[in-house]
């Protein structure tokens, strides 16, 4: 009789429901994936996937890997980040080639979609894991990501 | 003694005491100020005891979802319900301008006084008794229903269509499942003979009635564990407040003191309906296997232990489950619980007819 079929049905599914939450309640103690924040300030870090800010990496030899390509700047859907670029003389081949001057990534206007990393073909710009960006000037939210006399990684551009 | 004759245990003692300080011929003071007296001890113990069930309902929910809960306001967040309490206690009454004024005042008094006034009968161990009624189980399913008045009414006063859509659902809700409640505690009955409180728990020195009654006491276990959620309004029978349907139901348009009465009273109520199955059911103050029964005063721990474990219950269920429609929580009563609860009276009725409870 499906009448308490129903009734059999619906126990076991409750009880289904009960032994998971159970489960949680009892792991909860170590498990528990709220942070304290402020106080172990100096020991948190964030996981993997978190999107903090775009930060654009540069190895021991003050180089990047931006070759100036600008698909990040049309990639960006409220304009965040501007490129600076000019045409200079390559000092190794002797011809003249496009390369960045200015990096310039606003994190105010920065949704974090995420858009211009996966645009970049050549990974120079990446996700950052801090999160305190609170700063007490406006301005200071305007970023230059390529250091003072950074220059492009040789290879990068094959 | 003349009008008020009640069998008094803790009464007895204050009523004495306060005979022994006044003047000849004073009885009738004597025992309003023993009411006072008792009255005044229980507000204090169960407002306070109301916070920290909160605060409990708080850090359960927390383990329950993975976080660690309030533990900033003192030691393990031991005083957070209280700084609650006070801030709630600062804050201006507001209201609306067309407001019934007085019944929409009138509303959390109703809700809190029937709480409390239902927890004055519960044996909380021999002689810690206020009241001993001999028809205790009636007056506490006929108190527990009075609330919902104060519901209706703060719902209907506000003059606020959510408050009202909250407030009717209410009445739906506790309509149908105090059918529900009374005739799981009428099935318990069955064994025991008697309302009386104290008679109850004298009968399960043989045994708690869940093992006396075995198979049916189940059921009326399960269904009045069920209709008591039901009956304080919490989740998935929280069709009355319903956040996100409803903002906050009934009480919308409360703030301050007169919101936290109606706070305080869902946990008085759900600290009630798990004192009446822990009368009922599970032996109130009794010790299993009466193994500290040479120690009177720990029925009180036993009591409370119980109590917390069922009440434990229900925040159980109320992280785990959603929400019913309207539609459904109907069904569940006049479908499912009320045709079960009737067959098993009937059961019931036969083993206690036939002698096959079971008892040591």
């Amino acid at each position: 009789m499906s009448y308490f079929g129903d009734i059999y049905k619906g126990i076991k599914t409750l009880l289904t429901g009960m032994s998971v939450t159970g489960k949680y309640f009892i792991t909860s103690r170590k498990g528990a994936i709220t942070q304290q924040y402020p106080d172990n300030k100096n020991t948190l870090k964030m996981f993997e996937r978190f999107r903090g800010e775009v930060v654009m990496p540069h190895d021991e030899n003050n180089e990047h890997r931006c070759t100036g390509c600008q698909k990040c700047e049309i990639a960006c859907p409220n304009g965040s980040i501007e490129i600076i670029w000019d045409r200079q003389i390559d000092p190794e081949t002797g011809k003249k080639k496009k390369m960045i001057d200015q990096h310039i990534y606003h994190l105010s206007m920065c949704t974090m979609c995420g858009l211009c990393v996966e645009a970049c073909p050549t990974d120079a710009i990446l996700w950052a894991q801090n999160f305190e960006n609170s700063v007490y000037n406006r301005s200071h939210l305007t970023k230059v990501l390529n250091q003072p006399g950074s220059k492009l990684k040789p290879g990068v551009e094959e | 003694m003349n009008t008020m004759n009640f069998t008094l245990s803790t009464s007895t003692t204050i009523y004495e005491w306060l005979l022994g300080i006044l003047p000849e011929g004073w009885e009738n003071t004597a025992n309003i100020g023993t009411m006072i007296v008792i009255a005044l001890i229980y507000l204090a113990i169960f407002a306070v005891a109301g916070l920290y069930l909160v605060l409990l309902e708080r850090k359960v929910a927390a383990w329950f979802q993975l976080r660690l809960g309030p533990n900033r306001v003192g030691f393990w967040g031991l005083l957070q319900t209280m700084a609650d309490a006070l801030k709630l206690v600062s804050k201006e009454l507001t209201g609306t301008i067309k407001a019934d004024k007085f019944l929409y005042n009138l509303a959390p008094y109703f809700v809190i006084v029937t709480s409390l006034m239902a927890l004055s009968v519960f044996p909380f161990t021999q002689e810690f008794q206020a009241f001993d009624i001999n028809i205790g189980l009636f007056f506490l399913i006929a108190i527990s229903s009075i609330g919902v008045i104060g519901i209706l009414l703060g719902g209907w006063a506000s003059n606020n269509k959510f408050a009202l859509i909250g407030a009717m659902r209410s009445g739906v809700q506790t309509i149908s499942y105090e059918l529900s409640i009374g005739l799981s505690l009428v099935t318990m009955v069955l064994i025991t003979g008697s309302l009386q409180l104290s008679e109850i728990i004298e009968v399960q020195k043989n045994g708690w009635l869940i093992v006396q009654g075995h198979i049916p006491a189940v059921i009326a276990f399960m269904i009045y564990m069920i209709a008591g959620t039901a009956e304080t309004n919490r989740a998935p029978f929280d069709m009355v407040e319903a956040e996100s349907e409803l903002g906050a139901g009934f009480h919308t348009e409360y703030s301050g003191m007169k919101f936290a009465y109606f706070f305080l009273a869902e946990f008085i109520n759900m600290f009630i309906i798990a004192a009446i199955a822990t009368t009922v059911f599970f032996g109130g103050w009794l010790s299993p296997f009466g193994i500290t029964e040479s120690i009177p005063w720990l029925g009180v721990i036993w009591f409370i232990g119980k109590t917390f474990i069922l009440v434990f219950l229900m925040m159980w269920f109320r992280w785990t489950f959603p929400r019913l429609r309207v539609d459904q929580l109907l069904t569940l009563e006049w479908k499912y619980l009320l045709p079960l609860n009737l067959l098993n009276i009937v059961l019931m009725a036969v083993i206690v007819w036939l002698n096959l409870t079971i008892q040591f």
